[in-house]
């Protein structure tokens, strides 16, 4: 596939370094030759500087023969006039933008094909922001993902001491638990993916990462440990972006939350902006602010600043000071894996693994709907749509254990017209069923997508 | 200072002023009440006044200065107020002296409804109508005075408040243009008292009494063409319309003119102050209510729900009509209903008092200071409608109530040292300060029982309460006449 990726910050590089893993052509456009030229010796892809809305610069950047275009610039009016240009000059057939002003978001109409036509809006902030949400619904999960509009939620857990199910087989699971189902479609014990099956045996520590309909989630985590009590008392730090909007969705949901900046700009105008947060103008890593601000009674800290040093030690601090449970932004990669080795730090959450999920969908091959990214982009967990019939598709009339997976993938659930079904060996797959797979080996994934590619007969 | 635009603009106001002297002449003419040589006389009075002032000066063609506003506008109170004073001075019937006339001209334009008469029911027809007929126009130039004219000022917190709110509400200027504006203003204060004086009339009144009751009504005024107020009608239809027509005097001219021009009711269900102001109304009424009830007041359920939520209405939009003699009501009533006169209606409406946003401003600042004691190291900043405001704002309320209160103070203890009990001197400040009409004691039915001198220091009390302070104690400031 033949990507132009307009904007070398933090979103384009991340998508840029994913998407180059799997053979396409990716141009990334810049205004910074610094930044790109930073971005090409890591990477194997072609640059170009200037502005990303010129047309100049887009045929420079291949744009007559691209399938896709990423417009991941600062600037909502860059990557709305780049959209625009693409598409009136070169006819691309994707195009994605990242628009984050909720005044341009309110009026959906303006991106329709007749006026601006962009296919697909991400906004990065407000994924991650979902993302940090749902931990704090579910406060003993390490990563919650939504599927098919949040019906299907894939959930990863740690086994804990306490858990009525660790020491246990498998399929214990549905003596346990009478009328839910659930599916368990990974564990990692140790950082090492094991297939479950049947008599697999749940041991303290291990990674469980199981899927099921929403309303059942509480109930299949309440079998792998003690539940925490839920989440009433919120303490954010970093009035950001994402600060700012999970502070506003967080008080709406009557969450008591407080927000801490550093910054007495941006303090004063986050403060005008929430009705009910508390907004603290201070260092959130100074110890007194928080001992002051009734630390060890808060239930989950967030450090969602951009500086991933200062989130790390203002978490620290905080699970120090008594803090429940806290969860830390980190961009770099390294200190990802160095923090949750570590303990201190509960849940340790990258924000491109979180967005990358959204623009990965749109390059699947096959009619994918979602993909999430998960461990660091080693595995994934993919919605994709089955079509054809027998003849054609080989998975559409397939029963589960019928159709010929890759190894170390497992179909967890199929949504048939909005309606949860946990995939059994006998379960066979109709036309038109979303299909949500967990494949643990990112190599596979060219097999999954074969799998759900119509035959060419179909057309 | 430039006297000569001053004196042409007093001239013409004199002269414009003079024409409304015309209507009462009508009234006497056709109730053949042999009045009508006073409205004359005042008439002439006033003409030539005008015209000696304003000819000599008329081709001067220069812009009114800041400056020069803050004196015209207090003039067009004292001038007014003093030509008004006039046919009460004149007529044989009432011959008052001229320290009442001038109380009752004051009370009148400034829509405050505190009287000197009584036996209004035997005055003559024409007298009886201008009375009501001053606070008309002083209600009129209180709109325009609020809406377009004080904001050019840049007087009191309440403006600064609108210029600085985003939304809808901004449109403090609500045209481009400000006579525009004011035209706008003049449309809707002729078309609600017209709809109140038709539905007086339907509900029962004579067409006299329902033309004089709805000019004091959306006035805010007070003045009543009977002793005994709206309870001389004893009829509950009418009361129900006075309430409806008082609530809606006392809010924001400008939201009136918004909700007209959108054709939809929205922008009073967007607006806190507005809501803030019915709450209130609904928790004066409330509580009356019960009380009167609890303390058997009135034998039925009934009488004291009418008195009671008629009573609060008046008082806290500071109307001051009265269907009862609500200063012998039990317990704390009389004096809540007074207390609750301070807070008054909505900024820009014809209302008096201190000013709902005011009060609301005051509240949150309040709740500010004791959440800082709890998080020092918070920031919360005051916000109304979801708007913050800026501390410019809330500094210049708290200014305001400052001086409410001194004034307040100094104004009582003049009363008290003139040679008036406690009661009477609270209240009666409070009535005019606000702009209310009746207090307690010996001012709860009218004020003619007062010295001299108490007249003078209340009629102080309504000017100074009808210019919102600060466009009055500008001019008394010695810096104002330095340079």
């Amino acid at each position: 596939m033949k990507i132009i990726i307009l904007g070398a910050g933090q979103v384009g590089t991340s998508v840029a370094e994913n998407l180059v893993n799997e053979a396409n052509d990716i141009t990334i456009v810049d205004l910074d030759s610094g930044h790109l030229e930073d971005v090409q010796n890591r990477l194997d892809l072609r640059t170009v500087v200037g502005n990303g809305a010129f047309p100049d610069v887009l045929l420079n950047a291949g744009a007559e023969d691209a399938d896709m275009i990423l417009a991941v610039t600062n600037s909502d009016e860059t990557n709305m006039a780049a959209c625009q240009i693409a598409y009136t000059l070169f006819h691309t057939p994707t195009k994605i933008a990242r628009i984050r002003a909720a005044e341009y978001l309110s009026h959906p109409e303006i991106f329709a094909q007749e006026a601006i036509p962009i296919d697909v809006i991400i906004s990065p902030e407000q994924i991650v922001t979902d993302y940090v949400q749902r931990l704090i619904e579910y406060p003993s999960a390490l990563q919650v993902l939504d599927f098919a509009g949040g019906l299907v939620q894939l959930v990863a857990v740690k086994a804990y001491h306490g858990g009525p199910l660790v020491g246990h087989e498998l399929r214990a699971l549905r003596d346990h638990l009478p009328g839910i189902d659930t599916r368990v479609a990974a564990i990692y014990r140790k950082n090492r993916a094991i297939l479950p099956e049947g008599d697999t045996i749940i041991e303290v520590d291990d990674e469980v990462f199981f899927i099921a309909a929403r309303k059942h989630i509480r109930a299949v985590m309440s079998e792998l440990r003690k539940l925490d009590k839920p989440v009433k008392r919120v303490m954010l730090a970093g009035g950001g972006n994402i600060g700012r909007r999970l502070a506003k969705s967080l008080e709406t949901k009557n969450y008591l939350t407080k927000l801490i900046d550093h910054n007495p700009m941006r303090a004063k105008s986050v403060a005008e902006d929430l009705n009910k947060t508390i907004v603290l103008y201070g260092d959130a890593a100074d110890e007194e602010l928080l001992m002051k601000e009734g630390i060890e009674e808060t239930d989950a800290f967030c450090a969602l600043t951009n500086d991933d040093e200062a989130n790390i030690l203002s978490s620290m601090l905080a699970k120090r000071l008594g803090a429940r449970k806290v969860m830390t932004l980190i961009n770099r990669g390294a200190y990802v894996d160095l923090v949750q080795a570590g303990g201190q730090i509960d849940i340790a959450i990258s924000p491109q693994q979180a967005t990358i999920g959204s623009l990965l969908a749109h390059v699947r091959r096959g009619d994918v709907v979602a993909v999430h990214a998960l461990r660091r982009g080693a595995a994934e967990a993919i919605e994709a749509v089955a079509h054809g019939d027998a003849n054609t598709s080989k998975v559409v009339g397939h029963a589960v254990q019928d159709i010929r997976l890759p190894k170390g993938t497992t179909i967890g659930a199929i949504v048939r017209d909005g309606e949860v079904i946990i995939a059994h060996h006998d379960t066979v797959i109709q036309a038109n069923d979303h299909v949500i797979l967990f494949v643990v080996d990112k190599k596979c994934i060219p097999d999954v997508e074969r799998l759900f590619q119509v035959a060419y007969t179909f057309f | 200072m430039q006297y000569i635009v001053i004196q042409r603009v007093t001239g013409l106001l004199l002269i414009i002023f003079s024409t409304t002297l015309l209507p009462p002449i009508l009234v006497s003419q056709i109730y053949d009440d042999g009045a009508s040589k006073s409205f004359l006389i005042a008439y002439g009075i006033t003409l030539v006044t005008g015209l000696v002032l304003w000819l000599p000066v008329s081709r001067v063609r220069r812009e009114v200065r800041l400056r020069d506003g803050f004196i015209i506008v207090t003039l067009f109170w004292t001038l007014l107020a003093l030509v008004g004073a006039l046919p009460f001075a004149i007529a044989e019937m009432p011959h008052m002296p001229f320290t009442d006339s001038f109380f009752e001209s004051m009370s009148g334009l400034t829509t405050t409804g505190a009287t000197v008469l009584t036996g209004i029911d035997d005055l003559p027809q024409s007298i009886r109508f201008y009375r009501q007929q001053l606070q008309w126009l002083g209600g009129m130039g209180i709109v325009v005075l609020a809406v377009a004219v004080m904001p050019m000022l840049g007087v009191g917190g309440m403006q600064l408040y609108r210029a600085e709110t985003p939304g809808p509400m901004k449109d403090n200027k609500l045209t481009p243009r400000i006579t525009e504006t004011a035209k706008a203003l003049w449309y809707i204060y002729l078309g609600l008292t017209a709809s109140c004086a038709f539905a007086y009339w339907v509900a029962g009144m004579s067409l006299f009494d329902a033309v004089g009751h709805s000019f004091s009504t959306i006035a805010i005024g007070g003045f009543s063409t009977h002793d005994q107020s709206i309870g001389y009608f004893n009829n509950i239809a009418i009361e129900i319309v006075g309430i409806v027509f008082m609530l809606l005097a006392g809010i924001n001219f400008a939201l009136h003119f918004l909700s007209w021009r959108s054709r939809s009711a929205k922008p009073y269900f967007v607006d806190t102050e507005v809501k803030v102001y019915m709450g209130i109304v609904v928790l004066i009424s409330i509580t009356s209510i019960l009380v009167l009830h609890f303390e058997n007041t009135y034998d039925t359920w009934q009488q004291a729900i009418h008195h009671g939520v008629f009573q609060a209405v008046s008082v806290a939009t500071t109307t001051g009509f009265t269907t009862t003699g609500f200063h012998l009501w039990p317990l704390f009533l009389p004096a809540l209903l007074i207390v609750s006169s301070f807070v008054g209606g909505c900024a820009g409406s014809t209302a008096g008092g201190m000013k709902v946003i005011r009060a609301l401003l005051l509240y949150k600042q309040g709740k500010r200071e004791i959440l800082r004691l709890i998080h020092p190291d918070a920031l919360f900043p005051i916000k109304v409608g979801g708007k913050p405001m800026s501390d410019r704002v809330i500094s210049a309320v708290w200014g305001f109530f400052a001086l409410y209160v001194f004034c307040f103070s100094c104004l009582s203890l003049l009363m008290i040292a003139s040679g008036n009990d406690m009661v009477t001197a609270f209240s009666a400040v409070a009535a005019c300060l606000n702009n209310l009409g009746p207090g307690l004691g010996e001012v709860a039915g009218d004020y003619g029982g007062l010295n001299v001198a108490s007249k003078w220091i209340l009629c102080v009390a309504m000017l100074l309460g009808r210019l919102e302070l600060f466009t009055l104690l500008v001019i008394l400031s010695p810096s104002f006449w330095r340079t």
